[in-house]
């Protein structure tokens, strides 16, 4: 049998798109806003996308990562010899080894340092401590299993309440003058003062203590990495899946030393993020390293165990919290937290907010007073805190928030959507600014709330319930309501590491009329290369069909901040609407010339420039696009050529919010819940393109239902992590979502300060749905038990322990 | 060792270690990369191929690639995403279906997932009648994190529809 010759490198052209007759109607696409589908689908279904494993270099070596198996251990040797002897080892690199390119420790974002490699301690389980290159990756594998490291154990520390005892192993020593294990000090938002009167006022005082686990983005697709330095030039391209080339290009230059115009990210196509790929990981680094070392490029690629026990975890916040009411409507709210950071402060925030925009927590209510801080604290377990699937710790806000009002109105003896109905602030009061400082810009919660129950017919479903109790079945409805705040964020208050949190845009016309739209966003599955091909079209009135949309590859785009926070189309998005319009205005110049009037005496309708009062003298885009280029006279101060760039700084975040109910039936013998229904109404401002706005609000509430029901990492007592792998981490399958599938429904409240009055949507359904699901079965446990509490995730188990009065929160 | 497996039509022969997984012959052998990994574990189905037993009358079946050794699928017939469409381009109904009914978003679990679909199709008396639960249940062996599976269900009963209308564009009748 003849063995088969293969074509490596399939995929010429990474940004194309084939939409050939074979493809189905793409004649349908609207010029702008509307239901399109989408333009990348063509490569991924055919199985052309070109993922971070997929990268294959000329000489390229492989890798894998030696890590600790102990929570705290001090490293006394490591022995690498036998592993060098290895005949398809090309090297080994550990910290020691590091500390020459002084690139043993990196600084997060968090204005903390984190080990490469671990040097003189290991900190927390399945922590990096040596890494091997090979000529292939199952060599590598093997190669692990050579590497002698010589531990000396020592007592681990998992439980935040526990470690700031004074007996408790203090866990960066590596940090002069660190004491304890506190990792900042405490932040707090709110006037305390007000809030302790409120509270002294106040008829009815719920207290809770709220734990939203420690739980992980989990994106299908792992972390990785090609680092490919060529010797010769001095160039460095680094093939790289994340979520924010640009910044990832700084921070590669401030962390290595290397000149940033020598560094070149290339983003393809990414499996997935949920701010799981927002952080520079140690893997990078050895990876890049790694190639310095070896002289060719290097693939890190990390297997699923290492991806869930020690890249970029998120929430693990517990909340010690109060509200109160006066006369029937919520009035106050306080909250102390304790935010787990583990062994390192790497949590992905704007730099000057260091519990995030923790301090949403006042929610979409219209209170007299409200206090909150948070302390952080070091443990002994991976390091992370990312954005999962939310702006900046607002799914732990909204969590706290929302089951608070739930237990009120549970102490009050009222319904819950009553007692958000009284305490909601008022279409009429915005922009409204909260107790804690955030400038609401738009919304209309009433309305939502009301179509949220009208979908659900909940007064039908309370009915229901009741009938139910009398038969010993155990249903629960869950409510929530959600505002977040996304798109960050406006330079005078937001930054990362100094760098401003705005997104630049490029966009070129050419001769022909067609146009090629560059950002600095960062698609993951979001639908990038067909929404923002819209956003240019309603402004320009060329097809989305011929608009690229070009992204991921930092020498070609503009700078800017990325993709999380869902600052896409609040930010990028921004950049696109102006620069479309910087384009419009132009072609505005031309228009006069070819129609030989004065510029103010055209008007705009989509498409084409028009003479005011005669409206058949006009001029297309197409035509004013090839007179541009053309050997045309131009007068002074006018430059040929369509094209322009823009750089947008966002007044203030936009404020999408929602409402949302679930019905859950718990069985009483098992303790298992069952998703039955899930109502979501959104409102994220102007829909660009309904069909992927929609996409996102299923695939969110999905992880919500994963958060709530099913996902947690957890840890035993020595530091071992407990769900490294999906035997033990549970993702949602199609089971486990709604057995009616999802009912949604929306209002559309603009944006009144974002150019095209979109809000920004990826994140609210995991934002909205934990304390939906968690107050359902809640409720299900009270209606039939008395049972005011749980903690998530509700599984069988914990919610059998829960139903009989035992429930322990999760470690 | 000598391991041949015919993938897509094409017979691939490599000399490569007896353990190497089915994905990895698939991935880096083959070098058709369409077939994703995601778990190691077999629980996200990233990695599903079909399978077809020239000895059975069954419909080609999902199996786990990263659950394999290579050199178990010789004497199958193995099609990932890459042999799905026609030789002239045309999709499979379940990849236009996916793409009608915005069925991906990312686009990593894809693959293993159509291929599931697909084999819930063939294997189906009367594909338009599948139930919910009967759809539910046979892609719960698939993980994706970005569509929460509502428009998944709805792109498997497009295909079966399509097909119904359209019974030229099922694969080879067997």
């Amino acid at each position: 049998m003849a063995t088969t010759e293969t074509t490596p490198g399939r995929h010429p052209n990474w940004y194309g798109h084939a939409t050939g007759d074979k493809f189905g109607k793409v004649a349908d696409a609207p010029v702008g806003f509307g239901h399109m589908k989408r333009k990348e689908d063509a490569r991924f279904i055919r199985g052309l996308g070109d993922y971070m494993d997929d990268v294959r270099l000329p000489g390229m070596l492989h890798s894998a990562i030696v890590r600790s198996p102990y929570a705290h251990a001090r490293i006394n040797s490591i022995d690498t010899s036998a592993a060098l002897a290895h005949p398809k080892v090309a090297a080994v690199i550990i910290a020691k080894d590091l500390e020459t390119l002084g690139l043993a420790w990196m600084p997060t974002i968090s204005y903390d340092t984190q080990a490469v490699l671990a040097g003189d301690k290991a900190r927390f389980h399945l922590q990096e401590v040596a890494f091997v290159i090979a000529t292939d990756a199952y060599a590598a594998q093997d190669a692990l299993q050579l590497v002698d490291v010589d531990y000396e154990v020592l007592p681990a520390i998992v439980n935040c309440r526990k470690t700031l005892d004074p007996d408790a192993p203090l866990i960066r020593d590596d940090k002069v003058g660190q004491t304890d294990n506190l990792a900042s000090p405490l932040w707090e938002a709110g006037d305390k003062a007000n809030c302790d009167r409120v509270f002294a006022e106040a008829d009815v005082v719920a207290k809770r203590t709220i734990l939203d686990p420690r739980c992980h983005p989990c994106p299908m697709e792992t972390c990785g990495m090609v680092a490919d330095m060529n010797p010769a030039t001095g160039q460095l391209n680094i093939y790289n899946g994340n979520q924010a080339p640009h910044a990832h290009r700084t921070v590669y230059a401030q962390v290595a030393g290397l000149p940033e115009q020598n560094i070149r990210i290339l983003c393809n196509d990414i499996g997935g993020g949920f701010g799981n790929k927002v952080p520079v990981y140690p893997g990078y680094v050895c990876a890049i390293a790694g190639s310095i070392v070896a002289g060719a490029p290097v693939k890190w690629i990390e297997d699923r165990s290492e991806n869930l026990a020690s890249t970029g975890f998120a929430r693990d916040y517990l909340m010690y919290s109060e509200m109160c009411s006066k006369n029937g409507r919520i009035t106050g709210l306080r909250v102390d937290a304790i935010a787990d950071h583990g062994a390192f402060d790497s949590t992905a925030q704007a730099t000057k907010f260091p519990a995030g925009f923790f301090h949403i927590v006042t929610g979409s209510y219209d209170l007299d007073g409200a206090h909150c801080q948070v302390k952080a604290v070091y443990t002994n377990k991976a390091p992370g805190g990312v954005a999962y699937r939310c702006s900046f710790r607002i799914t732990e806000a909204v969590y706290l928030v929302e089951r608070m009002v739930d237990a009120l109105a549970m102490e009050m003896n009222v319904d819950p959507i009553e007692l958000r109905m009284r305490s909601f602030i008022r279409a009429d009061q915005f922009p409204y600014e909260t107790a804690t400082g955030w400038v609401y810009d738009s919304g209309d919660y009433h309305k939502a709330m009301k179509l949220a129950m009208e979908i659900a017919d909940y007064e039908g479903l309370r009915r229901e319930q009741q009938e139910k109790l009398a038969k010993g079945e155990m249903m629960g409805i869950g409510v929530s309501f959600f505002t977040e705040g996304v798109g960050a964020g406006p330079r005078r208050h937001m930054d990362i590491l100094g760098l401003a949190m705005n997104d630049g845009a490029e966009l070129r016309v050419h001769p022909s009329g067609k146009a090629v739209v560059s950002l600095s966003a960062q698609t993951q599955g979001q639908g990038h290369e067909t929404t923002f091909a819209q956003i240019v079209a309603e402004e320009l009135g060329i097809s989305p069909n011929e608009i690229m949309v070009r992204h991921g590859d930092t020498d070609k785009t503009p700078y800017g901040l990325g993709t999380y926070g869902s600052r896409s189309t609040p930010v990028s998005g921004g950049a696109v609407a102006v620069v479309s319009r910087k384009v419009r205005d132009k072609a505005r110049q031309f228009a006069a010339l070819m129609l030989e009037t004065r510029a103010e005496d055209l008007a705009w309708e989509k498409g084409r420039w028009f003479v005011k009062g005669d409206p058949e003298r006009g001029a297309t885009i197409e035509s004013i696009a090839e007179y541009a280029y053309s050997t045309s006279n131009l007068p002074e101060g006018l430059e040929g050529g369509l094209d322009a760039n823009a750089v947008y700084d966002p007044p203030n975040l936009t404020y999408p919010f929602g409402a949302y109910i679930s019905v859950v039936d718990v069985d009483p013998g098992t303790g298992k819940v069952h998703m039955r229904r899930f109502i979501a109404v959104d409102d994220c401002g102007v829909r660009i393109n309904p069909m992927i706005v929609e996409g996102q609000i299923h695939g969110g509430l999905v992880e919500g239902i994963g958060q709530a029901l099913m996902e947690i990492i957890s840890f035993d007592e020595q530091g071992n992590c407990m769900n490294a792998s999906f035997m033990d981490y549970l993702l949602p399958t199609a089971l486990e979502c709604p057995t009616e599938g999802f009912e949604l429904g929306e209002t559309v409240t603009p944006c009144p300060h974002h150019p095209i009055g979109a809000k920004g949507v990826g994140e609210s359904p995991c934002v909205g749905s934990p304390p939906c699901i968690a107050n359902a079965v809640i409720d299900a446990l009270y209606q039939a038990k008395g049972i005011r509490h749980m903690d998530i995730p509700c599984f069988p188990a914990r919610v059998w322990a829960a139903m009989n009065g035992n429930e322990q929160p999760p470690q | 060792m000598l391991v041949s497996i015919s993938i897509n039509g094409q017979v691939y022969s490599h000399d490569v270690e007896p353990r190497v997984l089915l994905v990895h012959f698939i991935r880096e052998y083959a070098e058709l990369h369409g077939t994703h990994w995601g778990c190691d574990t077999s629980n996200c189905g990233i990695c599903i191929v079909l399978m077809d037993d020239p000895n059975s009358d069954q419909p080609p079946y999902p199996v786990k690639s990263c659950t394999m050794l290579a050199a178990m699928a010789e004497g199958y017939e193995i099609t990932t995403v890459e042999g799905m469409a026609k030789p002239d381009g045309t999709l499979d109904p379940i990849q236009q279906g996916f793409h009608e009914m915005h069925a991906l978003q990312c686009g990593f679990c894809t693959p293993g997932m159509m291929s599931t679909g697909r084999w819930l199709i063939e294997r189906h008396p009367n594909p338009t009648q599948m139930t919910d639960h009967e759809i539910r249940d046979g892609i719960s062996g698939n993980l994706c994190r970005c569509t929460g599976y509502d428009n998944i269900i709805k792109a498997i009963r497009w295909a079966a529809a399509y097909i119904e209308e359209h019974p030229e564009s099922a694969r080879t009748a067997r």
